[in-house]
């Protein structure tokens, strides 16, 4: 029970941040916004329809809805090292709550941030003529909450070892931009050279953005969007079990790794 | 066994090879402020993680409210409150944010919580300004919210690490005034580390650490007489012949300090009188000065306790944005 009200004031700590920081939701939806529009503009003439009554832009959309939840996702580990930083996070350290239970709260916190801003992205469909259903939106929610949920821990695991700001921030972009772009977000993950293949396969963030455009895209099985492993063609609920399993590993690392530390 | 709320026996914490705290022993008494002083690096901050929960020790024992601190951290976390010398706060939510925060997770009941912040708010003067972002706050207006919010879950033992390091001295007094009622009131152990010898005067007994080792403990005053005497400066009409006087009347060292004698005696208030009117030398001016902590530190760690801190108040200064404001 005393470790649930932890791992609640910690998530509603990080929500009431965000809601506070009018820039940061902001920026979470300007940042999308230019990809779309810039790469949207300048590429889908010269590129041409991606599959039957897909162009480019629409292509791009789910990808760049998983790639807002990404962003957010990772900004858990970041706002632990700036906790650090500016002394909070010893306040959080000696409060009679678990290490475990501060790790659980910070995952499911920046999730719920993520989500949201991967949401907010859905008011950009009409303009780029995506028609959205219901079904769809209830699907995206817990969809984009898993991702950020796993690619979060991830954030939390690495911050609970890299103690320095700098060398967190750094290793953090090393990261980051190549489990970006190297998921599927910006082009199909079919017919690529053979050693991108392999990256794009082992980077467990392709399966969330491959599982968020077949709700959006639809998930025919002669899909040309969809992930080939070993020679099977990985349906949404595969795409999801990948997913919740490098998510419930890096949940438990970040939880040893957080109760650990000193 | 103990009547000691805070009781340490044989404590070691290892970095390596270093040991930045070596074997040291002590007990608190509940109650009691207990001012804990050493130089930069000597254990102090090393010896407060462990009793806060924030190191483990290598090896010794320590517990706090009867609590052991490796094994029943919990526990002995429901039992403090902090006051750091860097902010714990977090600047991006308000005063009043930041206390439900610590009301929540120290598990303050729902039904006295909000009386409870107005309580301690209004104690520090920021219950006006309690929506505000603690960002806009000043650096004094910090440290009180960091004092309101450590004291929220009423903690049987206060840790003050350098409480107004950096804070002008109004804002000091304030501050010191709270800590005082609030030992009158609730009867709140206060374990303190300051470089201010005035404050660490407050203290009830103080404990000096040095290269990780204990290396006195004793009340302020037996401290000062167990090190230092008092200091008698005098100026006379003939200084060699009273030098001289002096010297074989009490058999005290004597130097020479421009056109004063400085020498040091067991009882300057008894001394004094007796002095003036045996000496046989009129004497044109008399002072007496009684040892400081200032002294007993010089004496036992062989440094000034200001000696490496300067760089720090000049860094704390800068961080807080230059001059202080209250």
């Amino acid at each position: 029970m005393r470790n649930l009200i932890g791992v609640y004031t910690i998530w509603y700590r990080d929500v009431l941040r965000f809601w506070y920081d009018k820039a940061r939701m902001f920026s979470a939806l300007l940042f999308p916004i230019f990809f779309l529009v810039i790469f949207g503009a300048g590429l889908s003439r010269s590129i041409g329809p991606m599959a039957e009554g897909v162009d480019f832009i629409q292509f791009m959309y789910p990808g760049i809805i998983a790639m807002s939840v990404l962003m957010g996702a990772f900004m858990s580990g970041v706002s632990i090292v700036w906790d650090r930083e500016y002394g909070f996070l010893k306040e959080v350290l000696v409060a009679p709550i678990s290490r475990i239970s501060v790790a659980v709260g910070r995952t499911l916190g920046s999730a719920t941030v993520a989500t949201i801003q991967g949401i907010m992205i859905l008011v950009l469909a009409p303009i780029v003529n995506v028609s959205l259903t219901v079904w769809m939106v209830v699907a995206l929610i817990p969809l984009s909450f898993l991702l950020a949920a796993s690619m979060g821990s991830l954030g939390i695991l690495l911050a609970s070892r890299i103690k320095s700001t700098e060398a967190f921030q750094a290793i953090m972009q090393m990261l980051m931009f190549p489990m970006m772009f190297l998921s599927g977000v910006f082009f199909p993950l079919q017919d690529l050279p053979a050693w991108m293949s392999v990256i794009v396969k082992i980077n467990p963030a392709s399966y969330g953005v491959a599982a968020i455009r077949q709700v959006v895209l639809g998930n025919p099985p002669d899909s040309p969007f969809t992930i080939y492993l070993f020679g099977h063609t990985m349906g949404i609920w595969e795409n999801i079990a990948v997913m919740a399993a490098f998510g419930l590993i890096m949940i438990i690392l970040a939880m040893w790794s957080f109760g650990r530390q000193e | 066994m103990s009547e000691y709320i805070i009781q340490v026996e044989n404590l070691v914490k290892k970095y390596g090879q270093l040991a930045a705290v070596n074997d040291i022993s002590f007990g608190v008494e509940a109650g009691e402020i207990f001012g804990f002083l050493g130089p930069n690096g000597a254990g102090k901050t090393t010896t407060i993680n462990i009793l806060c929960t924030l190191a483990r020790p290598t090896s010794g024992k320590a517990t706090l409210n009867g609590f052991d601190v490796v094994r029943q951290q919990n526990r002995v976390r429901q039992s403090i409150g902090l006051v750091f010398q860097d902010s714990s706060l977090d600047d991006r939510l308000t005063g009043m944010h930041n206390l439900r925060f610590h009301a929540m997770v120290y598990n303050v009941a729902k039904s006295v919580r909000d009386e409870r912040i107005e309580q301690v708010l209004k104690m520090v003067d920021l219950w006006d300004k309690r929506n505000n972002f603690v960002r806009t706050y000043s650096g004094g207006m910090k440290r009180r919210l960091e004092l309101a919010r450590g004291l929220l879950h009423y903690p049987k033992v206060l840790f003050l690490d350098e409480p107004t390091l950096g804070l002008d001295p109004q804002t000091r007094n304030y501050i010191w005034d709270y800590i005082m009622d609030l030992r009158k009131r609730e009867g709140t152990t206060i374990f303190l580390t300051t470089h201010y010898m005035d404050e660490a005067e407050k203290a009830n007994r103080i404990a000096i650490i040095d290269h990780g080792k204990l290396v006195a403990m004793d009340t302020p005053a037996k401290l000062k007489r167990m090190v230092a005497r008092d200091i008698v400066t005098v100026k006379t009409e003939d200084n060699d012949k009273a030098a001289e006087n002096i010297r074989t009347r009490y058999q005290t060292d004597v130097k020479k300090d421009g056109d004063a004698l400085v020498f040091d005696v067991d009882n300057g208030e008894e001394f004094l009188p007796g002095f003036i009117s045996e000496s046989g030398i009129k004497v044109t001016s008399i002072s007496l000065r009684h040892p400081t902590l200032e002294d007993v530190f010089l004496e036992i760690t062989g440094h000034e306790i200001r000696d490496e801190e300067v760089g720090n108040s000049l860094k704390e200064a800068i961080r807080h944005g230059g001059p202080m404001r209250h």
